[in-house]
């Protein structure tokens, strides 16, 4: 049987199929408690991606009618992106494991011929100390990257940095899945 | 619910995050190492888009009744993933420049005409044999500024979710003998020739309607499942 198909960059032009209400996920009028989370992609440089599409996914709550469980956000000016969800629980993890609340998070851009993939999750969990992927990363600063901060009432803040910055500023740490 | 994680990608199939001929790429790949994650719930579940909240679009060709300029064409294909099961009722997302090689996109600034009747996105959903089909023009070829008089080839972008968030795909498919293709950084940069040439369609008489459009076929394969369930 063939290999799976080559991924080829989403390209700067991808806004052709963007609606903007995808980014929010309670739109269709899931109830819960609702949050948003916002942040800025930002290149080696410093400056701000300001073409990219980024992707949310969460297992929790399950998708429905009510709730797609996706959404995608361009970035701005400012590289900045923004989604309306439901707060996450947590999820099983392999094995007995239980992961802490998280979003998968995949960044689309020109310059990036396949998706980049990482998590977000929240800073202060108390989960957060026995999650997998989380103390799998020994480097305090690098596991850092994967925090959102609370930023406001409901809000959440995380950037993202495709690669160390100018002022060496960390690279978020991407998955590879 | 599935529980089985997805497979490792075949070497040389997908591109490096660094290409040094595709100009983007310098300030936007990692340089760390990815770090491994073992897929949980997280990875093998996936988004369900259904026509009711996401309602097919699968023409590009006219928009208001009024036909796009440029060259007819109906392309359709199976997607199946690396175990040759079709991915049904999945959702595809299509987008790609007018027969002029413009994109109606307020970043596009090529000095070649937009075109009012043509829509440059489209949306359909494999059947339960993993078919898709759409009715297009041709897209043209246009000047981007990676290096030195660049063109990029005539093609259209796709973006298919499967049925887990790891087997997400977006890529372009390229059409049969475009010369651009060797010269073009992006196609180049899947190591593997025969990969590489996956990515372009074969042209298809058995859809080709008489006095109307050219028939196109691309096949797809999403990645397949690991041959052990997670908790195995």
């Amino acid at each position: 049987m063939p290999s799976a198909t080559s991924s080829q960059t989403i390209g700067p032009f991808w806004h052709l199929i963007e609606h903007p209400e995808w980014a929010d996920l309670t739109r269709f009028g899931a109830a819960g408690l609702q949050v948003t989370l916002t942040g800025r992609v930002i290149d080696g440089d410093g400056n701000p991606v300001t073409d990219a599409a980024v992707e949310l996914w969460q297992a929790d709550p399950p998708v429905d009618d009510l709730f797609p469980a996706f959404g995608r956000s361009r970035t701005d000016e400012e590289g900045r992106f923004q989604f309306k969800t439901l707060k996450p629980g947590p999820v099983p993890g392999r094995g007995n494991a239980q992961q802490a609340p998280h979003f998968a998070i995949t960044i689309l851009a020109r310059g990036l011929l396949k998706g980049l993939t990482t998590r977000a999750y929240f800073a202060g969990d108390p989960l957060n100390e026995t999650d997998p992927l989380l103390s799998s990363i020994e480097d305090a600063t690098r596991r850092a990257t994967l925090l959102a901060k609370p930023e406001g009432a409901a809000g959440w803040r995380i950037d993202i940095r495709l690669q160390r910055g100018p002022h060496a500023e960390t690279e978020t740490v991407f998955l590879d899945v | 619910m599935e529980t089985t994680p997805f497979r490792a990608y075949q070497p040389g199939t997908q591109p490096p995050y660094d290409a040094p001929a595709y100009g983007s790429t310098h300030k936007r790949h990692p340089q760390e190492r990815l770090v491994r994650l073992p897929h949980t719930i997280t990875e093998i579940s996936g988004p369900r888009f259904t026509a009711a909240q996401f309602p097919p679009i699968p023409d590009l060709s006219v928009v208001a009744g009024k036909a796009a300029l440029g060259e007819r064409i109906i392309v359709h294909g199976r997607i199946t993933d690396e175990d040759g099961r079709p991915i049904p009722h999945t959702i595809v997302e299509i987008w790609q420049a007018n027969a002029s090689g413009r994109y109606q996109h307020p970043a596009d600034q090529h000095a070649a005409p937009t075109d009012p009747n043509f829509r440059g996105e489209g949306r359909v959903y494999t059947d339960a044999e993993g078919w898709y089909r759409f009715t297009s023009i041709k897209p043209g070829a246009y000047p981007w500024r990676n290096h030195d008089n660049a063109w990029r080839p005539n093609h259209i972008h796709f973006s298919f979710f499967g049925s887990g968030f790891a087997q997400r795909l977006v890529t372009q498919m390229y059409f049969p003998g475009d010369p651009l293709l060797e010269l073009d950084p992006i196609f180049l940069s899947v190591p593997d020739e025969s990969a590489r040439n996956r990515l372009v369609c074969r042209l298809d008489m058995t859809v080709t309607e008489a006095e109307w459009a050219l028939g196109y076929r691309w096949d797809v394969v999403l990645r397949g499942r690991a041959a052990t369930p997670m908790e195995g």
